[in-house]
Order: structure tokens, then sequence, then C-alpha cells
């Protein structure tokens, strides 16, 4: 029995869609940076669900960079986070507000 | 090297086909080297020599890479052509103008002046790696080097207040951007099984699914429009402007922008050429609205850097202007524009480090009143920045201006040139009020911080750069040749192959 | 078979990223956010991707995510209050997150019949397979990781560090 691929991108759509409002509902700085990693896991599961429909592994490496590429932007985001917090003391972003949007 | 050796090819290592960006590399790991065995304390100066000479040398490679037959290497992931040449000497240029401006501001003021240097480098290999990829995973890798070095150099003034909140905001739109960027690509995937631009292209061609194509052009355009903070993406601009260091506001604002633009050039052109009705819309409607956005929201500012900021959202949609037009002439005057715009924003916010010091606690409207008085030279130069930011004829930003509504009006689009005339317009008027502001008000009393003299190294950038906006104002015709050779490569691979003209442009 | 445990771990990836946003708490998003990845590498292993599944459980719920739970507890991070800038983001945010989703999947289930179905094993790359391709065609992108990592590294020095 075979599961139809398309649900598989519904449920990446979904992941990704969820990961969108999680950036734009949270208010705490970290919780916002993890809804982005949502959203890149989303992207993942499409890439590995095409690299299935297509046959191609070229698919699969790409998640596998993109993997790398969010372990490097956790340790910059992470201490970005972390020089801000030390400067402000508080990690609510309506708080760190000094230039106005 | 994958692809067949034609007998009038001569051999030649595929490492020359990144020869810049390996140059960039290695002066950054020298730089990084240096930095640990210097005593704490002592001036970085050396470093940022270093860092320039290696600029320097990639410039020269970059150049050598013109007399390099056009194509790939290392199994398709990277293309050395006129268009990669021409944008690796506007990204060197700006990278090397930036660390002139950088070599006496930083000096005393952080202990990680080494760092930033490197930093640069490592930003400037991204970039230039982004201009000549034609595989969106080198393109993925180099953009996000590009943007991680951006995203830790604006948060560089880390006692000041603002400046951290520059950096956070900066990291968490540009990694949300990347998030969508992604999508598309894996969209793009999805439709064409492959992610090389060739490959897309022939996906394209051959009638993949135009439905899920457009969507993917659509993340891939959202993803890269906050890159180039293109309206509606822009929100994160004017924050970020104001709290990042000037200098580097000169080269954030100008060199991932040029790499970024010339990815959507290199997607829309090459790997969507064929399927042009399906993104002419989506880049119509962003230009309109960045132009509008950006020149409207720019009136309303009291803060220079904030006003630079919405400017700067404005010129991203004269630019984007030029991708309505058709292929050759579209390409040409989208990367004249680019090389136009760094020179004149690159020498603005240059100047702005200059007058408003290293806390920049002067950058409103009021604090340039009477500029021309206590710094006659500064004004003078910032005047011919912000001259050619209007569009007058003889500076850099009449000619790109120009060339950019010639060809949308050649491409059947006088509507958008006539919009963005009328937007040239209303930019016009905050671009005056700032000169007025600078040579009309009366002088204020002499304040106490006005002791800032300028430093060799500053001037020597500021006249690099004021040179730079004559030359392109008044003999636009070498850097056009070059553009258009650029834009020649996108005929097709087997064209791109037998490219002679830019070797002719150099001995001319 | 293929289908109940695409269901299952799939209604428990949902779960995890709906009680990311739920939650009040960074520490209970995070751990929410680790159910997420761990129930999607289950679904990677359904789609021949064994290698990527083990590296999602061991780079992402490992490494990532517990440098994520590692700062919370450094900044003693509490509740989030809600505050005057989340109901903007609502009135204006909501709408918008439910277009892109409806634009998605529209799109994916317009072109369901093109797309087909498959199931474990219909396609399974070991690897050897994935290895081959990195280190042969994608060998440059690989080797310019190292400079996106050295500037991560340098990030973190100059960021976390203070001033001497």
């Amino acid at each position: 029995m075979t599961v139809p691929i398309v649900w598989y991108l519904v449920l990446s759509a979904a992941l990704f869609s969820i990961g969108v409002c999680g950036f734009l509902i949270k208010r705490n700085i970290i919780t916002i940076f993890m809804s982005i990693e949502l959203m890149l896991n989303a992207v993942n599961l499409a890439f590995v669900t095409f690299a299935n429909h297509w046959h191609q592994v070229s698919g699969q490496i790409f998640v596998f960079f993109v993997m790398v590429v969010a372990a490097a932007e956790a340790a910059v985001g992470l201490a970005i986070i972390i020089s801000l917090f030390r400067s402000r003391n508080t990690l609510n972003v309506d708080q760190i507000d000094l230039m106005k949007l | 090297m994958n692809e067949p050796m034609t007998p009038s090819m001569i051999a030649f290592s595929p490492a020359l086909r990144i020869l810049p960006e390996i140059l960039m590399t290695l002066t950054g790991v020298l730089v990084m080297l240096v930095e640990a065995v210097l005593k704490p304390r002592t001036s970085r100066k050396p470093l940022g020599i270093v860092a320039i000479l290696g600029t320097l040398a990639a410039i020269a490679a970059s150049v050598y890479q013109l007399f390099l037959p056009a194509g790939t290497a290392f199994f398709g992931t990277v293309q050395s052509d006129a268009f990669s040449v021409f944008f690796h000497l506007v990204i060197g240029c700006i990278v090397l103008v930036t660390l002139l401006i950088s070599l006496d501001y930083f000096e005393g003021h952080t202990s990680f002046v080494g760092e930033y240097y490197a930093l640069i480098l490592f930003g400037a290999t991204g970039m230039m790696l982004m201009t000549c990829s034609v595989e969106l995973l080198m393109v993925f890798i180099s953009l996000e080097i590009s943007s991680i070095s951006t995203y830790i150099l604006a948060g560089y003034r880390k006692r000041s207040a603002t400046s951290p909140e520059a950096s956070i905001k900066y990291f968490l739109l540009g990694s949300f951007a990347t998030a969508f960027f992604l999508y598309g690509i894996a969209l793009c995937f999805g439709a064409t099984g492959s992610t090389n631009l060739y490959e897309i292209a022939k996906g394209v061609a051959d009638g993949a699914s135009p439905l899920l194509l457009t969507v993917a052009f659509g993340m891939m355009l959202i993803g890269l429009g906050f890159k180039v903070s293109l309206a509606p993406f822009h929100v994160w601009t004017p924050d970020v402007y104001e709290g990042a260091p000037a200098p580097v506001v000169g080269l954030m604002s100008t060199a991932p922008k040029a790499a970024a633009f010339a990815v959507l050039l290199r997607i829309a052109y090459g790997a969507f050429g064929t399927a042009i009705h399906i993104w002419m819309p989506l880049v119509w409607i962003m230009a309109v609205l960045s132009m509008t956005i950006g020149n409207l929201g720019a009136l309303t500012q009291r803060n220079v850097k904030r006003m630079l900021a919405y400017s700067s959202i404005a010129h991203a949609g004269y630019l984007l202007v030029a991708f309505t037009a058709l292929a050759p002439m579209g390409i040409a005057a989208a990367s004249f524009y680019t090389a136009a715009y760094a020179a004149m924003n690159v020498g603005a916010f240059g100047i702005i480090s200059y007058l408003s010091g290293y806390n920049e606690a002067r950058t409103s409207l009021s604090d340039f009143a009477g500029i021309a008085r206590r710094h006659p030279v500064a004004a003078a130069a910032f005047a011919v920045f912000l001259i050619s930011l209007i569009g007058i004829p003889f500076t850099a930003g009449f000619f790109g201006k120009f060339y950019v509504f010639t060809a949308a009006i050649n491409s059947g689009n006088a509507w958008l040139a006539v919009l963005g005339l009328l937007n040239s317009g209303v930019a016009a008027f905050y671009y005056l009020r700032l000169l007025a502001q600078m040579y009309m008000v009366p002088v204020e009393p002499p304040r106490e911080a006005d002791t800032a003299h300028a430093r060799p190294a500053f001037i020597l950038a500021m006249a690099i750069l004021v040179l730079a906006v004559f030359a392109l104002g008044i003999f636009p015709g070498r850097i056009l040749d070059l553009a258009r050779a650029g834009a020649a490569t996108f005929s097709g691979p087997a064209n791109a192959a037998s490219q002679t003209v830019p070797v002719a442009l150099l001995r001319r | 078979m293929n289908v109940a445990i695409f269901i299952l771990f799939a209604l428990l990836c949902l779960g995890g990223a709906l009680n990311l946003l739920l939650q009040r708490h960074p520490i209970n998003s995070a751990l929410s956010l680790i159910v997420v990845m761990s129930s999607l590498s289950v679904l990677y292993l359904l789609l021949g991707a064994e290698f990527l599944a083990l590296a999602q459980i061991i780079v992402y719920s490992g490494a990532i995510m517990v440098l994520f739970v590692f700062v919370i507890m450094l900044l003693n991070a509490g509740e989030e209050e809600r505050t005057h800038g989340s109901r903007a983001a609502y009135f204006a945010g909501i709408p918008g997150v439910l277009a892109l989703f409806a634009v998605l999947a529209g799109t994916f289930v317009t072109l369901r019949l093109s797309f087909g179905g498959t199931r474990l094993g219909a396609f399974l790359v070991t690897t050897g397979d994935l290895s081959r391709v990195l280190f042969r065609n994608l060998l440059l992108p690989f080797e310019v990781t190292s400079v996106l990592i050295l500037v991560a590294i340098l990030g973190a020095v100059v960021l976390a560090r203070k001033e001497h």
C-alpha cells in the first residue's frame, strides 16, 4: 500500500505555514528563532519527498547542507541573542524597539 | 572538468574559475592567523593593509578570468564568464573601498578589529561565489556565508544600544527570508528534478508544471526580495541601517545586494528565460511598490541614515525595472545600475561615518545644518553622491537611470518608466532638502566634538568613489560594454563558450 | 502499514508544531520542536533517506536543539508576555499565513496525480550513494561549507565574548 506523495508535501506546507505563523505571533526571540528552524525542517521534508519522487540523490544532499547551515546559523543567532540580552536584559521583541519600525 | 575538451581550449586547472574566491579566503585565513600572534592593544592596521592587498589580488584575478573562455567547472557548480567578472569587479571594488574607510574607523573602539577584516573578506568570498554559481546549492551556501557575516558585522558596535538590535532584526528577518528562498528551491527541484540552473532551464522549456514553477519563482523572489530590501519585504531595512555602523551599512547596502541581484538575474533570465510570462507580473508589481514606498518613506524621515535606507529601497525598485526589459538589454542595464548605485551609496555612507563619528550621535537632518562651512571638502563629496543619487547628468546615477528606463521603454513598458521618472521627481525633493540643509542653513556655533579629521586612507577611498561617480557619468562606455558582454553570456552555454568580446574590449 | 506509520508520525509532527505555537514557555516550545524533528526522521526513513534520518536526530535534535535549550537555561528565559505588538501580528499575520498555506497546499493538491505514490523501499539511498554524489559532483559546495563554519566561529567569538 502506497502513501500519496502529495500527503508529504501538504504536511511540509502545513509545517512551513505554522513556522511562519510562529515567526509572526511569538514574542520571545528564542521561540521566534525556533519557528525559523521549524520552517527549515519543513523545507527539508519537501526536499526528501521530491528526491523520492524524482529518484534523485541531489535532493537529499541539499538537506544535508541545510542541516550544516542551520547549525552555523544557530551558533551565530544564539550568540547575537546572548549579546543582545547582555545589553538589554530582555528577550521580548516588543521591548527591543529603540528604533521605530 | 566535466565538459568535453575541445582542441581549441587550452587545458587549465578548474581552480582558476574560482581564483578570486580562493585568494579572498586565503587572505582571510592569513588575517586570522596574524591576528593571533599580534599583541593585544596594538594597532590592527597591518591586518587591514593585508586585507586590502588580498582584495586587490582578487580584483586582478577577476580581470584575468576575462581571458579564460567562459565555462563551468567543478561538475557544473560554478561558471566564470563576463557576467560573473563584472559582478566580481563591483563587489571587489566595494570591499576595497569599505576596507579603506574602516582602516581607522574601529581603531581603539573595539578589540575585534582583526576579526572585522576577516569577516569582510569571508563575506566577500560568499558574495563573489554567488555571482558565479550556476547550481542552486552553491548559491544557497554562498548566500549564507555572505548573510551570516553581514549579520555579525551589523552588530559590531557592541557597546551602543542600537547595534545589537540591528543585528538581531537583520538576523531574524534574513533567516526567515532564507527559509522562503529554500522552499522556492525545493519547489523548483520538485518541478524539474534538478537544482542546476541549466537543467532547470531545460525543464522549464520542456513544459514542467507552470503552476509549480510560478509558486517556486514566487518563493525565491520573496527570499531574495528580503535580501535586497524590495517592498513589501523591506521592513527591516531602516532599522538595520540606522543601528549598524556606517561603513558596514555602506558595504551591506551594496555588495550583498549586487550579489543577490546577480543571482536573481541568473535565475530569471537563465533558468526561467523561456517562461518570462511567469515572473514578469511579479517583478512589475514589486518594482512599482519598491519605488513608491521607498521614496514616500524617505520623505518623512528626519534621520539621514534612515532616509538613505528608504532611498536604497527605491533604488532596488529602479533596478528591478530593468528586469522587465528584454534579455540582453535588461541584464546590461541592471548590471550597470548595480555598479553606479554601489559607487554613490558606499560614498554617502562613508561620508556619514566621517561626519557623525563612531558613536553616530549626529545623524539627524538638523545635525547636517551648515556642514558645508565646517567640513567643506566632505560636504562637497557628499553633495556629489547625493546629486548622483538624484540622477543629475554627468554623474553615475544619471546613466544608471537612463539605461534602465530606456531598456524598459524599448521593451514596451513605457508606463513603468513613467512611474519611475515620477518617483525620481519625488526623490529629488528629499535629497535636495538634505543638500539645502548642508549649504543654505546658517552655521551654528561649532560644537566641541567637531575635531574629526580625515585620515589618508579615508580620503583615498572618497577620492576613488567621487572619481568613479564621475567616470561612470561621463564615460560610461567601457563599463557598459563589459555589462553587455556579461549579458551576452545569457544567450546560452554554447554561445558563452565561444566568447571573445571582453578580451577585445580590454585590448581596445 | 506505510499509511499507518505516515499518519501516526504526521500527526505527531503537526501536534508538536502546534504545541510549539501554543506554549508560552520557551522550554516547552523547544521540547515540542524536538518531537517534530524526531517524527520527521521517521518520515525520512519511509522516504528512503536512511542517512538523513539519523543525521536529523543526531544533528538537529541532538546538537542544535541542545544548544537552544542550553541558551534558554543560560538566559533563564521566562514565560513570554502578551504585549500590544502581538495583537497587530494576529490581525495582519494570520490571514497571510492562511493564504500562504492555501497557495502551497492548493498547488500540491492540484498536481497530486502527477506525483503518484510511494512506499518504503521504492527508492532507497544508501550512505554510499550519498557520499558518491557529495564527494564528487558536489565537492566544491562541500569545501565551501568550511568557509561558512569559519564565519560562524568568528561570529560566535566576536559576539559572545566580552570586550576587554
